[in-house]
């Protein structure tokens, strides 16, 4: 683990500093942002999964999606949570209000925000360690290449898409939520207000729009400020490293999602480390589900391999008990009797 | 024929009295505690129904396991091992004399798991489906799908152990034959499946390498999880047979507290050596991945008395108390044990996850969390008294041979 003292406490500090926290657990600090946490029946999930079943037979894209999000360019209209919850079907409210959040003096970016039931997407403000310059980044589902939610599920819920998305079924979910621990990015979100049908939501990247003609995701297409681009994956990490080489001292030389736990299908350019602004730099590049392969594969080999001699080993003692046994079972009884009789 | 269901009620179910003299035995102030506390926690489970996960737990998007899996699951399995331990040691290792150690082992290991899956339910967000993990759609690269196979095949086996038990009080002799035969079987093959999901209960977090504190993280978390739950499984007969021979004592009629004593020492002596090896895997670790900056910190701290007061600790008191032969102090360290494993898997699952959040945003259960999760425990204890009154688990069957 390679994070160093300093770094934790930064970050610490940032998370701290940045969030109005609220009485008791997070469930009760994230209240006052909104009441997506209660939100229910998503239908957004399914539809995506239902078209990916659909479309399982029409052919592939040459080369997975991709959308770069260059941070230095967000002014923080907060206008993709609108379209994105508007396409989606999930709870929103007139679009001006989302956009006047940046000029408020008490403001949804007061804290830090995450995904959850009923929202996909969030914009979160953090304050650049260079100018001290609001710096607002998007957060939504990665779309990892091989992602660990996909990997945890035990009835295979997900599905990464040859477009890049990462579909969830919820019509095989039993609601255990590992997913959720096995997220790097803590991005599925739960519905913990359904009583019966609770579902996991997450983002899908728009399959149901990017496998259209020309279909963007609706968070890219109302962005204005071109802070969001969509497009073949190697063409805007391409572009992403144009974007580092022609501006010097620009950015941070490092493209955030080209090898994060082994690559994802969002790609972010900041101007401060990445850290700074909520993303987390201590997951590595190794894919979450290779830390658990190792470990299932040695629990089959143990169980196909090393279980056999422990049978046998067995079937041999009990061979042999029962050789000692049969002559002498009067003594061995009386023997037992002396120790525990109690027992007897 | 009413007539005669009627007595077997009464001699099965009522230990030979009339229902009402039986309701009337049993009204005093411990049953009084347990039925409110039962009934609290059956109150939150219907309340879980209703109204789902939302108003009855703490659970959030950041937190999605708490006290439900933290407790009930991994607290609960790991205390539920005394039958891989005993099993293990009498079945394979041939230590014949433990052997009446093996029944009460079995059933709390068949109860444990029972109410584990049973309390494992109500967190469930789509509980009635469970059943779409044994046949219909299959995560073959998910550690919890290894896990819930491995219970259910687990349970199996355990029932299969605490046949001859059930059917001895029911006098099915054919019956009781035939189990008694395939339990050396089941023992093998539980063995197998018992170390297999005990350490792929620490393999869960394996994918959680940035939240789990790395004081914690470890690539060998399953190790970490098996090792213990041996140490956990020894420590609960002795805090077990401690308890029980003690409640039960009139069913032990002329019991040899010496030869008592010599076997929980021995018992002592095994759970020493899994913790030795456990604590001296722990330093490796450490070393190994380098995190010794840590332990100056308030969670190092929280580590070290983990490690040094419920590993350190009654491993040397185990050894001191074999030595000396002191078998209060072997019971004293078994309470020990099993209490540093619960900690153990409450620092996994709760404390040490997700660390870098301030303590305000951290997860704590609420109210109902914790009156479900005693509840379970409740109910846990009733059932285990239930069948040791009735069947022959403390003693032998006087009608029935010992098969060992
Ligand atoms: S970001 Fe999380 S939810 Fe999205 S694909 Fe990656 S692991 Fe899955
Ligand atoms: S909550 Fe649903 S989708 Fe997530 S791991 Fe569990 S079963 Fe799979
Ligand atoms: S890609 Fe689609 S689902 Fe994802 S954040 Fe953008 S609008 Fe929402």
């Amino acid at each position: 683990m390679g994070i160093s003292r300093r770094d934790f406490f930064k970050r610490t500090a940032t998370i701290a500093g940045t969030s109005l926290l609220g009485s008791g657990a997070i469930a009760h600090a994230y209240e006052k942002g909104g009441p997506s946490i209660f939100s229910k029946g998503n239908t957004a999930n399914r539809k995506n999964w239902k078209q990916w079943e659909e479309r399982k037979k029409a052919p592939a894209p040459e080369e997975p999606y991709s959308v770069l999000i260059d941070t230095t360019r967000c002014i923080g209209c907060r206008r993709c949570e609108w379209a994105c919850n508007e396409w989606n079907k999930n709870p929103n409210k007139p679009i001006k209000e989302f956009e006047a959040s940046v000029n408020q003096k008490k403001s949804v970016f007061d804290n830090v925000r995450r995904t959850h039931a009923g929202t996909f997407t969030v914009v979160n403000r953090y304050i650049s360690s260079k100018d001290r310059n609001p710096i607002y980044v998007k957060k939504q589902c990665m779309q990892c290449e091989d992602p660990g939610c996909l990997s945890a599920c035990f009835v295979e819920a997900f599905k990464k898409t040859a477009e890049g998305s990462v579909l969830y079924n919820p019509s095989v979910c039993i609601g255990c939520r590992y997913c959720m621990i096995a997220c790097p990015f803590d991005i599925p979100a739960y519905e913990y207000y359904e009583v019966l049908n609770p579902q996991v939501t997450k983002c899908t990247m728009c399959y149901d729009r990017i496998t259209k003609e020309g279909g963007v995701p609706a968070c890219v297409e109302i962005c204005l400020a071109e802070t969001l681009r969509f497009g073949k994956r190697s063409e805007l990490i391409n572009l992403a490293h144009e974007r580092i080489i022609n501006n010097p001292g620009k950015y941070v030389d490092h493209v955030y999602g080209e090898h994060e736990v082994g690559g994802a299908s969002w790609l972010y350019l900041s101007s401060v480390p990445f850290d700074e602004i909520g993303l987390r730099t201590d997951i590595g590049t190794t894919p979450i589900p290779k830390a658990s392969n190792g470990f299932l594969f040695a629990v089959k080999m143990f169980e196909i391999v090393g279980a056999w001699p422990l049978v046998f080993g067995a079937y041999y003692a009990i061979s042999k008990a029962r050789n000692k046994h049969k002559p002498s079972h009067d003594t061995s009884s009386e023997k037992k009797g002396e120790g525990h009789g109690a027992k007897h | 024929m009413a007539q005669n269901t009627n007595t077997w009620f009464r001699e099965k179910i009522l230990l030979g009295m009339t229902p009402r003299d039986y309701i009337i035995s049993n009204f005093n102030v411990p049953n009084l505690i347990a039925a409110v506390i039962v009934g609290l926690g059956v109150a939150v489970m219907i309340y879980r129904l209703f109204f789902g996960l939302g108003p009855s737990t703490n659970l959030s998007d950041t937190y999605p396991w708490g006290l439900w899996i933290g407790f009930d699951v991994l607290v609960g399995i790991a205390l539920a091992a005394p039958g891989l331990a005993l099993g293990t040691a009498v079945h394979l290792f041939g230590m014949k004399e433990y052997h009446h150690f093996v029944r009460p082992a079995i059933l709390s290991s068949l109860l444990g798991y029972i109410f584990a899956v049973f309390a494992l339910m109500f967190d469930l967000g789509r509980y009635y489906r469970i059943p779409y993990l044994i046949g219909w759609s299959w995560g073959f690269s998910s550690i919890l799908f290894l896990i819930g196979w491995h219970f259910f095949l687990y349970i199996n086996i355990c029932l299969i152990e605490w046949a001859p038990a059930l059917f001895e009080w029911l006098n099915l002799r054919k019956l009781r034959e035939f189990f008694s035969k395939l339990a050396i079987w089941a023992t093998i093959f539980g063995v197998i499946i018992a170390g297999g999901h005990q350490s792929a209960l620490g393999g869960l977090y394996l994918v959680a390498p940035a939240k789990l504190h790395p004081l914690w993280y470890s690539i060998l978390l399953p190790v970490f999880f098996l090792l213990s739950a041996i140490f956990a499984g020894i420590g609960m007969v002795i805090v077990e047979s401690s308890i029980t021979h003690k409640i039960f004592k009139r069913q032990l009629k002329d019991f040899n507290e010496a030869e008592y004593n010599r076997l929980v020492i021995g018992l002592g002596k095994g759970a020493a050596s899994a913790l030795f090896i456990y604590f001296i895997l722990k330093l490796f670790d450490l070393a190994h991945s380098n995190t010794w900056g840590y332990l100056n910190t308030p969670y190092g701290y929280w580590y070290l008395v983990e490690i040094l007061g419920f590993v350190l600790l009654p491993a040397i008191l185990f050894t001191h108390s074999a030595r000396k032969e002191k078998p209060k102090l072997v019971q004293f360290s078994g309470f020990l044990t099993a209490f540093g494993v619960i900690l153990n898997r409450l620092n996994v699952s709760i404390i040490a996850y997700n660390w870098y959040l301030p303590t305000s945003q951290k997860y704590y259960p609420l109210w109902s969390e914790i009156a479900l999760s005693i509840g379970v425990v409740g109910m846990l204890v009733l059932a285990y008294r239930f069948i040791v009154n009735r069947m022959a688990i403390m003693h032998e069957h006087p009608d029935y041979e010992s098969v060992h």
